[in-house]
């Protein structure tokens, strides 16, 4: 055993990988000709990207932006790029996409759908973002009625005595001992203040021009409506997730039967309640707004969606949390407020987004019953002789803007998952 | 429980409705159904005074008048004089085959889209997301409307066929035409077949159809017995004797005898005057609809596909190929079984979603149940309630009939818990 073996005494340092196993050759071996079937899907996928984009590309370039119609705008075309290359027809948008955004809202007012949607914004992020000051919440609980007033217009008093009852209720409502007495109170004050209301304005007009509700079209309705049923949808739908899920038999068949006979018909034929026979169950005479008709029936649509995926939530909750909560002493809604809903609500994050976007999706189902929404209005734009026969521009740009606004909505929610995963740890 | 003997010999008085928790599940419910029934009666009373002012009192006798319009798409006898009734009958048939034909193309799709989506080609996978991506952000209704506007300004019309050197030409040997109104495609013919039989007077059903069900349902019934013998043969000796030959003929033969027997023949579509004649023609809002439906719902599909695959844990395919299972096996016997269980919830709600979302072909024209019920015969009657009313009543029931089985299918594949 004496200098006939060789031992190594020290440790060697590490080689480097292969060439073929790093940088790009590395990395496209690994994930795209690692086998034989890869190598043909890679070659078959990259050959469609290529056919495709030699395809687009030019139709997307050689375009038009300036032409007042199609077949002005397809003589540009040929005259510019040569007979024969089809182009896009950019001009459609440019010509339209003001009447795709405000609907028939005069143009003079444009001011106030912009406003309202800044101020949305606004109201928006100390909801969406914990790190916004919390006093902003006071804006967001304002502003609905500060949207309403800028869109619609008219007086000013209605809106703000309401906002006021509700402060005045709010205030007379810490002093009073009972829960129920304190609701009473909240109501009366409203209801007060808004009586009060009409006698404000005959005593100081003050308002700005009222917009008809036909005036509206294009994505300020269909973010009006779906902003709406969003907000309103998600304390609806915890409702009926908790009478879902609570030991009462009749409030719990009461929830079950609404959430089913919802979730069992198509949205269109709730709209098709709202506009032909809702006017019909109210007291003779009544006759409302359209756009709130289809507001609620899309709101109570929702809601029923967003009931299953809270009970979903709720469900999945380890039993131990509901029996901590009981054994803290804490009654059902304080229990429900402190303990159940904040873990049950972070849990169905996913779904609840989901819910949102396809409400917000959901809201072009309006053109249909006449309202014009942006495909409503493509459909009467596809109508006029000027640009009869255009299709991909026109589907492409209200794709597009859909698109944006459900990925925003999807991405957000990935945000706020990843967020509180972080912030459990 | 001592403390409720104490309490209960208190006596009772009001408060204690709301202050003791004896009573307040009682009192809340007692209310819940009383606000409840006090609404459906002030809505019932409204409605009906409403009705009283109209004139027009809640009466389904305009289901048995003449419906006095057409419609484009029939499997049974229908002229403008049948009746509203049979009118509604035939859009809901339509709703049922645009909905059976999306889930089929849409399931196609999902399944496709959602294990590329996982596939390691990065390019692939990159393509599978963005088509998911495109496909669910963007509203269904502006697809249907997309597809059938494209079909129809991109697409030639029957007109470009005709001549000497026609500006486009049908596809696969002259058998099938894609044209702008729809596609026409070859349809069987018998020379001497069975004729119809009418079914109570009520409608008629081709017996051909029935024979070649019959023959091919006794085909696979008794393809199936003899995997059941063949799995006795392997109990008993330990060697599965070979039977695909066997199962095979007995599927395929039977059936070719009858349709030889019959005289089958393939009727070409044939362009005669402005349009084709022969062949079944799938109209083009039956084919904008359906793949709008089957593109959109697909997107979904494969989410969930992709979702069910990943649920299985890497242990349980490892746990079967340490079994000594051929991956096919591994495949069929653990990790479908496991997948399929978190992948059929969802897949059904998602054919359920297709369904109800089949409804808004009345944007392009095609007469399904919402169409004709919903559509025409609303507007021809005027009787919006009663209309409205038996179109929830149709989607309500198959909505129900679809979650019944949904429940019967999750209590099957429970996960038997010791």
């Amino acid at each position: 055993m004496d200098g006939t073996t060789f031992v190594r005494k020290e440790i060697l340092a590490a080689q480097s990988p292969p060439t073929s196993e790093i940088g790009i050759g590395g990395w496209a071996r690994e994930n795209l000709f690692g086998s034989v079937f890869n190598s043909v899907m890679t070659v078959l996928s990259a050959t469609a990207v290529v056919l495709f984009l030699a395809e687009s590309l030019p139709w997307i370039l050689q375009s038009s932006w300036t032409a007042n119609s199609l077949s002005e705008c397809r003589e540009r075309i040929s005259d510019r790029y040569g007979e024969g290359v089809h182009g896009a027809c950019w001009s459609v948008i440019r010509e339209r996409y003001l009447q795709m955004l405000f609907g028939f809202y005069p143009s003079e007012l444009y001011w106030r759908p912009i406003l309202t949607f800044v101020l949305l914004l606004g109201a928006l992020s100390p909801v969406l973002f914990p790190s916004i000051p919390r006093i902003l919440l006071v804006f967001s609980a304002v502003y609905p009625f500060v949207g309403y007033w800028l869109l619609w217009g008219g007086s000013i008093w209605g809106p703000f005595s309401i906002v006021a009852g509700f402060a005045i209720g709010i205030f007379a409502g810490q002093h009073v001992k009972y829960r129920i007495a304190m609701i009473a109170v909240l109501i009366l004050s409203v209801y007060l203040c808004f009586r009060i209301s009409g006698y404000l304005q005959t005593a100081a007009p003050v308002g700005i021009e009222p917009i008809e509700s036909a005036q509206m079209g294009g994505f300020l309705l269909s973010v009006t409506i779906g902003t709406t049923g969003i907000v309103l949808s998600l304390p609806i739908g915890i409702l009926l997730a908790l009478g879902r899920t609570s030991d009462l038999l009749i409030v719990k068949a009461i929830c079950v039967g609404f959430i089913e006979f919802i979730r069992g018909v198509p949205l269109i034929t709730l709209l098709f309640v709202a506009s032909t026979l809702l006017n019909l169950f109210m007291p003779p005479g009544t006759n409302f707004d359209l756009i709130l008709r289809v507001v609620i029936m899309v709101t109570l649509f929702a809601s029923a969606y967003m009931a299953e995926v809270i009970r979903g939530g709720l469900a999945a909750l380890p039993r131990g949390q509901y029996e901590a909560a009981d054994a803290l002493g804490l009654d059902y809604w304080k229990s429900i407020r402190l303990v159940i809903l904040p873990q049950a609500l972070k849990i169905s994050i996913p779904g609840i987004v989901s819910t949102f976007i396809g409400l917000f999706k959901d809201t072009t189902l309006v053109s249909i019953i006449g309202l014009l929404d942006p495909l409503g209005l493509s459909t009467s734009i596809r109508a006029d002789s000027d640009w009869n026969g255009i299709v991909w521009e026109l589907y492409g740009f209200v794709a597009l803007m859909f698109f944006i606004f459900c990925f925003a909505m999807s991405r957000y929610s990935m945000y706020l998952e990843r967020k509180l995963e972080i912030s459990n740890h | 429980m001592a403390y409720v003997t104490e309490q209960s010999s208190r006596p009772f008085r009001l408060r204690m409705l709301i202050y003791d928790t004896r009573y307040r599940s009682l009192t809340i419910q007692i209310c819940a159904l009383a606000g409840l029934m006090l609404v459906i009666a002030w809505l019932i009373s409204n409605t009906a005074q409403n009705l009283a002012l109209l004139g027009k009192p809640v009466n389904f006798g305009f289901l048995s008048q003449p419906a006095s319009y057409d419609i484009n798409q029939s499997f049974i006898e229908y002229s403008s004089r049948s009746s509203h009734l049979r009118a509604s009958v035939i859009g809901l048939m339509n709703t049922l085959l645009v909905a059976f034909l999306g889930c089929l193309l849409a399931t196609a799709i999902g399944l496709v889209i959602g294990v590329l989506r996982l596939s390691r080609n990065w390019i692939v996978a990159r393509l599978m997301t963005i088509y998911i991506e495109g496909f669910r952000n963007v509203p269904v209704l502006l697809w249907i409307v997309f597809y059938m506007a494209i079909i129809i300004e991109v697409l030639p019309s029957p007109r470009e066929f005709r001549g000497d050197s026609p500006e486009a030409s049908m596809l696969l040997w002259d058998s099938v035409a894609i044209t702008n109104r729809g596609v026409y495609v070859p349809e069987p013919l018998f020379s001497n077949g069975l004729g119809d039989v009418s079914v109570f007077g009520i409608f008629a059903i081709s017996l051909d159809l029935i024979a070649f069900l019959v023959v091919l349902g006794a085909g696979i019934y008794a393809s199936q017995r003899v995997a059941r013998w063949a799995g006795k043969v392997q109990e008993s000796t330990g060697v599965r004797p070979a039977t695909w030959h066997y199962s095979t003929a007995l599927i395929v033969v039977p059936p070719v005898a009858l349709l030889l027997a019959l005289g089958f023949h393939p009727g070409f579509p044939e362009l005669k005057g402005f349009n084709f004649q022969g062949g079944i023609n799938m109209r083009n809002s039956l084919i904008a609809l359906w793949l709008a439906l089957a593109c959109y719902t697909g997107a979904f599909i494969a989410e969930i596909v992709r979702a069910g695959i990943q649920s299985v844990s890497k242990g349980q395919s490892e746990a079967a190929s340490s079994l000594g299972l051929r991956p096919t096996l591994s495949m069929r016997l653990v990790i479908l079984p496991q997948a399929l269980r978190v992948i059929i919830p969802p897949l059904i709600s998602q054919y359920l979603n297709l369904t109800k979302n089949s409804s808004l072909a009345i944007a392009i024209g095609y007469m399904d149940v919402t169409g004709t019920l919903g559509g025409i015969t609303l507007n021809q009657t005027g009787r919006e309630l009663e209309c409205i009313l038996l179109l929830i009543v149709c989607f309500l029931c198959i909505s129900l009939t679809v979650s019944a089985v949904l429940n019967w299918y999750n209590n099957l594949v429970k996960l038997k818990e010791r």
